[in-house]
């Protein structure tokens, strides 16, 4: 049974140019999926219809056997509890604490008055200190958010992402603001998150040369239309082409 | 940048320099008011300033109750400005983009803040005379209204600019809206806000005389009764010790500004 099943998505702002144009596809629980595209191809817009940060406009988002689009508040919030999401500007609060960030991640599992009063248990604690260790930042734990380096702040926005404990895991462009050394570490880490937890993740990516070297499966996405679904090395050079159509990629190699 | 756009550039300055000074010109005579004039009679005001603004042994005398009068004022200034800094953070909540409820709360909270901003404060402790009559309250009154004006436009920016990612972030791990007001919003434009906060207690003491005068309170009041019976020596020590009070506040304000920000 997939984990995530996508049917005939569609998804306009304004009633006249469709973003996502009947999109469907399903992901399998465990997947590493990138999605890749150019700019203004709606990879984002996707993303966000997962987890109904945008209303979509017609077609079916299944998330493990739920119906995302039906759902109303209370059950959405329970929803995206189970659903992760890394940014590409990292979305943390930055002047508060790397922990006090980390523990955000919990808020989805307290009452109103809990989080408000920041009641977190020994346990939720533990854990965010365990998932700062692994991603290597422990010892920035303290510190304001805004003194870190980009790579480290994003390391806080994925155990942000794991503190909730999810089964799908959103990366919006995660390492489009790094350099290649950071991009690496964050990629490395991402990877680990399905390879070492079994957490699924749905990647959206810039970079083919990325998406191939880490990802099970690639979907390529044009205008808001899928026009690849395979595996990397069905990822020919042709297909890159059409994904990016010619002339950009020219731009890119070049 | 080719020398014909060069030329034209210069052409235009020129043209706009001209303009101006035609509409200073003709205003000018149409309200006839004479520059020549306005510079001769310049230095005899200055002199007159020197002459009768002094302060003297003599005035003094009056300090402690000028200083009373002073310290109540400013008070009555700060509070204004912070109660009325509660309301706007729940108008700016309200109003902001970001941390709207709904449309019509949004339209509600912007337009309360646009009708008190854009009265003055002179405006409103003059209609506020007329309903509360010539007391203390009338001033606070004024000095509040005008305060949630003010505070809830920059509180809806601060919000607006400084957390909205966050709150995306927040909201996509499944967080209630009052967690989300809580733990994203306000950590991140608190520091901004007081700075706004301060701001405002800065314009409200210099506000607070005016608004004093006319409604017969405070510092003003003092400055109006000693201006009217003529007594300049003391309006002298009346400005300076609100010039002074003024730039004390300001001096612990920017510092209070360096360390929280």
């Amino acid at each position: 049974m997939a984990l995530l099943q996508i049917a005939r998505l569609s998804k306009s702002y304004d009633n006249e140019t469709k973003v996502l144009k009947d999109i469907s596809f399903s992901v399998k629980a465990g997947e590493f999926v990138s999605i890749i595209g150019p700019s203004g191809a709606g990879k984002s817009t996707l993303l966000r219809c997962v987890n109904q940060m945008v209303p979509i406009s017609s077609g079916e988002v299944i998330f493990d056997n739920a119906p995302v689009t039906q759902l109303k508040k209370r059950a959405l919030r329970q929803l995206r509890t189970n659903i992760g999401m890394v940014f590409q500007h990292y979305n943390l609060v930055p002047r508060l604490t790397v922990i006090e960030n980390v523990l955000h991640g919990r808020l989805g599992y307290k009452t109103t008055l809990q989080g408000i009063m920041s009641r977190f248990t020994e346990k939720e604690k533990e854990q965010a200190f365990y998932l700062l260790r692994k991603l290597g930042i422990e010892e920035h734990a303290y510190k304001r958010c805004d003194q870190l380096s980009g790579g480290q702040q994003q390391r806080v926005g994925i155990a942000r992402a794991l503190i909730q404990g999810p089964k799908l895991v959103l990366c919006d462009e995660p390492i489009a603001s790094l350099d290649p050394n950071s991009s690496k570490i964050i990629m490395d880490h991402l990877k680990s998150i399905t390879s070492e937890l079994g957490i699924t993740c749905l990647v959206n990516l810039h970079q083919v040369e990325v998406a191939q070297q880490y990802s099970d499966r690639i979907i390529g996405l044009n205008q808001g239309e899928v026009v690849f679904d395979g595996t990397n090395y069905q990822l020919t050079e042709e297909k890159t082409n059409r994904i990016y159509g010619t002339e950009m990629r020219e731009l890119i190699t070049v | 940048m080719s020398e014909k756009v060069m030329q034209k550039r210069k052409w235009q300055m020129t043209i706009a320099l001209i303009i101006i000074i035609a509409i200073t010109y003709l205003s000018a005579a149409i309200t006839k008011f004479n520059f020549i004039d306005g510079l001769v009679a310049f230095p005899e005001a200055i002199g007159w300033m020197f002459s009768n603004l002094l302060i003297t042994q003599e005035s003094l005398e009056k300090l402690p109750t000028i200083l009373d009068k002073l310290v109540e004022t400013i008070f009555m200034s700060i509070a204004a400005t912070t109660t009325a800094a509660v309301v706007s953070i729940f108008l700016g909540i309200m109003g902001s983009k970001t941390t709207s409820i709904n449309g019509f709360l949004s339209t509600f909270a912007r337009f309360i803040a646009s009708v008190s901003r854009n009265i003055p404060v002179v405006a409103w402790a003059l209609i506020l005379l007329l309903s509360f009559g010539q007391n203390s309250l009338t001033g606070y009154l004024a000095l509040f209204v005008g305060t949630v004006g003010f505070l809830t436009r920059a509180f809806i920016e601060s919000i607006d600019e400084a957390s909205h990612s966050a709150v995306e972030a927040l909201t996509a791990t499944g967080a209630t809206y009052f967690h989300i007001v809580n733990k994203a919003v306000i950590p991140q434009s608190l520091p901004q806000m007081i700075s706004w906060i301060l701001f405002m207690i800065e314009t409200n003491i210099r506000s607070a005389t005016l608004v004093g005068i006319l409604t017969g309170t405070g510092i003003g009041y003092t400055f109006d009764m000693y201006y009217k019976s003529m007594n300049y020596n003391v309006v002298a020590l009346v400005t300076f010790s609100i010039v002074i009070a003024v730039i004390i506040i300001e001096l612990m304000s920017n510092y209070i500004r360096k360390v929280i920000m």
